[in-house]
């Protein structure tokens, strides 16, 4: 005789977790793949400009770098609201540029010299003049090889 | 006796998750999506401080002046212009279609892979901004030139090839850079049409 069993005690199973790890994992491969390392903490807000030109970075580890942009908000007490240049980890003046590109560059294997790129990464709102001072300073320095920092934008 | 059913006891693996949670946060923390591109340009070498600069002889049809001022306005070869009309005039500038009196003098040049072909090989861009003007704007006009040469090569690449230039091998890529080399100027900067 058939009969339906009304078991009081009956529990919905736990949640299997045994496949959680390998979820995660899939999460961790995707952000180590798709991300990297940041250069720096910034201090300064860059919002970079758009160009459809753009092209991809060779080879980031002969890229140097050199943010330019308002200051960030907790550092505007001390520093300011004009624009500020940025050098690895500190506010710095333009003056300072040269002498950072020189020892950067005598930091470098021998034969990457000649083939290291300064990328300026500046916010699109930044006056010329400030680049200008930059570009100069690059020539100087004999870092003639240069990257404006652009983000993609497909049309006009 | 009974000792053949003792197994070794499985690997409690429960806190596995925990440990990937905590390298994914880690790599969450520590890097950042990746915005490497941009445009790639080349800077001039610097001039010896103690000499005076040379005048530069260049043959002015063969240079095209774009300039921009601190209200961001766009003059080009001597009059105001909107910056999508600069992509246009660029090609028919390098390009010189007509072989016309006022745009650069083309000269018969052998290029292995191509063959004999007219190309404007002195032309000069020159391209002159205000201390004022807008980096955007500024990055919009390099991109708009570059954007010139581009479409120029592709055009060539597709003619000679049947391919666009990003997909030729190395040697059919120089031979068409030669056919239209990229020639912008920076030029020193010069503080003019502004009020300050």
């Amino acid at each position: 005789m058939a009969q339906i069993r009304k078991d009081k005690d009956r529990e919905t199973p736990a949640l299997a977790t045994s496949s959680l790890p390998d979820i995660i994992f899939m999460f961790l491969f995707f952000f180590m793949a798709v991300t990297t390392m940041k250069e720096v903490t910034f201090k300064v807000r860059v919002s970079p400009p758009m160009a459809t030109e753009v092209t991809k970075l060779e080879n980031k580890s002969l890229t140097r770098y050199v943010y330019v942009g308002k200051p960030m908000d907790q550092y505007k007490k001390a520093f300011g609201s004009e624009t500020r240049i940025q050098l690895g980890d500190a506010f710095a003046d333009v003056n300072e540029l040269e002498e950072f590109i020189v020892s950067e560059r005598s930091a470098m294997n021998e034969n990457d010299q000649n083939l290291m790129t300064v990328s300026i990464k500046a916010d699109k709102d930044t006056k010329m003049g400030v680049i200008n001072d930059i570009k100069q300073s690059l020539r100087r320095a004999y870092a003639l090889k240069i990257v404006y920092s652009a983000n993609k934008r497909t049309a006009l | 006796m009974g000792k053949k059913k003792r197994k070794t006891s499985e690997i409690n693996s429960s806190s596995m998750a925990d440990i990937a949670f905590l390298l994914l946060i880690f790599f969450l923390v520590t890097t950042s999506m990746g915005s490497t591109t941009g445009l790639s340009r080349r800077l001039p070498p610097p001039l010896p401080k103690d000499q005076v600069v040379p005048p530069v002889d260049i043959n002015k049809r063969n240079l095209f002046i774009v300039k921009v001022n601190s209200q961001n306005q766009l003059m080009v070869q001597g009059e105001l212009m909107d910056i999508r009309g600069l992509r246009e005039k660029a090609k028919e500038f390098i390009k010189n279609d007509a072989n016309q009196d006022n745009l650069p003098v083309k000269t018969l040049v052998d290029i292995p892979l191509i063959g004999p072909m007219e190309i404007t090989k002195d032309h000069v861009i020159s391209l002159q901004n205000d201390v004022d003007t807008q980096y955007q704007v500024y990055i919009d006009v390099q991109n708009e030139l570059v954007a010139a040469y581009n479409e120029l090569r592709n055009e060539l690449s597709r003619e000679k090839f049947g391919k666009i230039y990003d997909d030729l091998d190395e040697e059919q890529q120089k031979a068409v850079q030669t056919a239209y080399p990229q020639k912008i100027s920076e030029a020193e900067p010069k503080n003019y049409g502004g009020v300050k």
